[in-house]
């Protein structure tokens, strides 16, 4: 996590960069006047009161329905059990967005299983794919699934609260030797859809793979996404949700807010820390303390977006 | 000292025996930690390899043009024989940085 950055437009860090840990979920996030801000889903008031003048929406991610292995041999109990703190969140999030990995091995009963549960959220979801997602012999489920109204191999944009949403997939046609993929189509495409907007729009963008480099040495970053960035220099507020390395990791750059969320499945090292990326086991006490959601806070008026991971318990 | 000529002799026939294309091998490669291992083989024309994904994470082995193996989860094994020679350059296609190659002589 790299929270040393310094702050460049005069905003304390400490207000727009709480990156609190809840007990065990998601990362809430809200958008405030464009400046992404996490909101603990335990403080109801201040949810409350975010309710009012913004927008919360939920992330979830690296689901990996059918994983059963020793890091969590019950993957889809603590998929239940972060759908259940939805379910009892004090105030309603507007929607969520899932960033990918949603099945282990793209089997029709894992995305079946994965919808059954987290449909009980009652939430509009958004979806961008994971690799796990295309493993598929024809890769056609994720697409018949998840990618109504999307384009390529599932990116799309959205509006909501005046906050532009963009969903990018940089998990096809990996290069060997290479990171996460996002393609000359897509870039263009992103390039267009941004073109015109107004630089004041906050801008939230979402994929998988994290779009900065936080690891190459474990793939853990996107070869073409300094393109992207470059295609978003100039909005006021821009921020980056990601997930795959199923932990909490932070930066801003400027104008831009990087962050990725936990897992519901299966936490993974710290980079470097281990001799591969793989699933970590880790002592069943403290498992439910490395999952988890966020919920993401925008308030307008505010330049950044407020990120809160909480995990699914500890 | 006749006998171990001859001995000599026998070892030789077998040899030359387990050179021919009737005796391809099997050659195994591993994949551990998110790592083939060895990363570079040599084989001969005929000969077969065989990879082993012993990870909790499913891997792909793809030499593009060449052979692409399904996502291999674990203890899946994927195959492929080699009937020309040259280099065959692999990678899983969900984590690229893992990379390998085959020499087939
Ligand atoms: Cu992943």
């Amino acid at each position: 996590m790299s929270l040393g950055d310094q702050d460049e437009n005069g905003v304390s860090r400490r207000r727009v960069l709480e990156c609190m840990t809840w007990a065990g979920t998601g990362v809430l996030w809200t958008l405030s006047g464009g400046v992404p801000r996490s909101l603990g889903l335990v403080d109801a008031a201040r949810a409350a009161e975010q309710q009012a003048s913004g927008l919360t929406f939920l992330q979830i991610s690296d689901s990996h329905v059918g994983f059963d292995k020793p890091a969590n041999p019950n993957a889809i109990g603590t998929l239940e059990e972060a759908v259940n703190r939805i379910k009892a969140m004090p105030v309603k999030p507007s929607f969520m967005i899932h960033t990918g990995d949603i099945s282990h091995l793209s089997k029709a009963a894992e995305f079946d299983d994965a919808d059954r549960i987290i449909s009980q959220t009652r939430l509009d979801v958004h979806y961008v794919p994971g690799e796990h997602d295309f493993l598929d012999e024809d890769v056609k489920l994720y697409k018949e699934r998840y990618g109504k109204g999307s384009r390529g191999a599932g990116w799309y944009s959205f509006d909501a609260n005046g906050v532009h949403f963009i969903g990018l997939v940089n998990v096809v046609d990996l290069k060997a030797g290479g990171l996460g993929n996002l393609g000359a189509e897509q870039l263009a495409w992103l390039e267009q859809d941004l073109k015109g907007r107004s630089k004041s729009t906050p801008i939230v963008v979402f994929a998988h793979i994290p779009l900065w480099t936080v690891y190459p040495e474990w793939g853990w970053g996107t070869e073409d996404g300094g393109r992207a960035l470059d295609a978003l220099k100039g909005f006021g507020s821009v921020t980056v949700l990601n997930g795959h390395i199923h932990q909490v990791m932070q930066k801003v750059e400027g104008n831009v807010t990087f962050h990725t969320a936990r897992s519901t499945a299966f936490p993974q090292p710290a980079p470097g820390t281990a001799a591969s990326p793989g699933p970590m086991k880790v002592e069943d006490a403290k498992l439910r303390s490395l999952l988890g959601i966020a919920s993401i806070d925008f308030k307008v008026g505010a330049e950044r977006l407020a990120i809160i991971d909480t995990p699914l318990a500890g | 000292m006749i006998q171990s000529v001859l001995r000599g002799a026998g070892l030789v026939a077998v040899l030359l025996l387990g050179a021919t294309p009737l005796r391809a091998e099997t050659i195994k490669v591993t994949i551990d930690n998110f790592t083939f291992t060895p990363a570079q083989v040599t084989v001969k024309v005929g000969d077969t390899v065989t990879w082993t994904n012993h990870d909790d994470i499913p891997h792909t082995v793809v030499s593009a043009g060449k052979y692409r193996s399904k996502a291999l989860d674990t203890d899946d094994s994927f195959s492929f024989t080699f009937a020309a020679a040259g280099d065959y350059k692999y990678f899983c296609s969900l984590h690229p940085h893992m990379t390998g190659v085959v020499k087939v002589e």
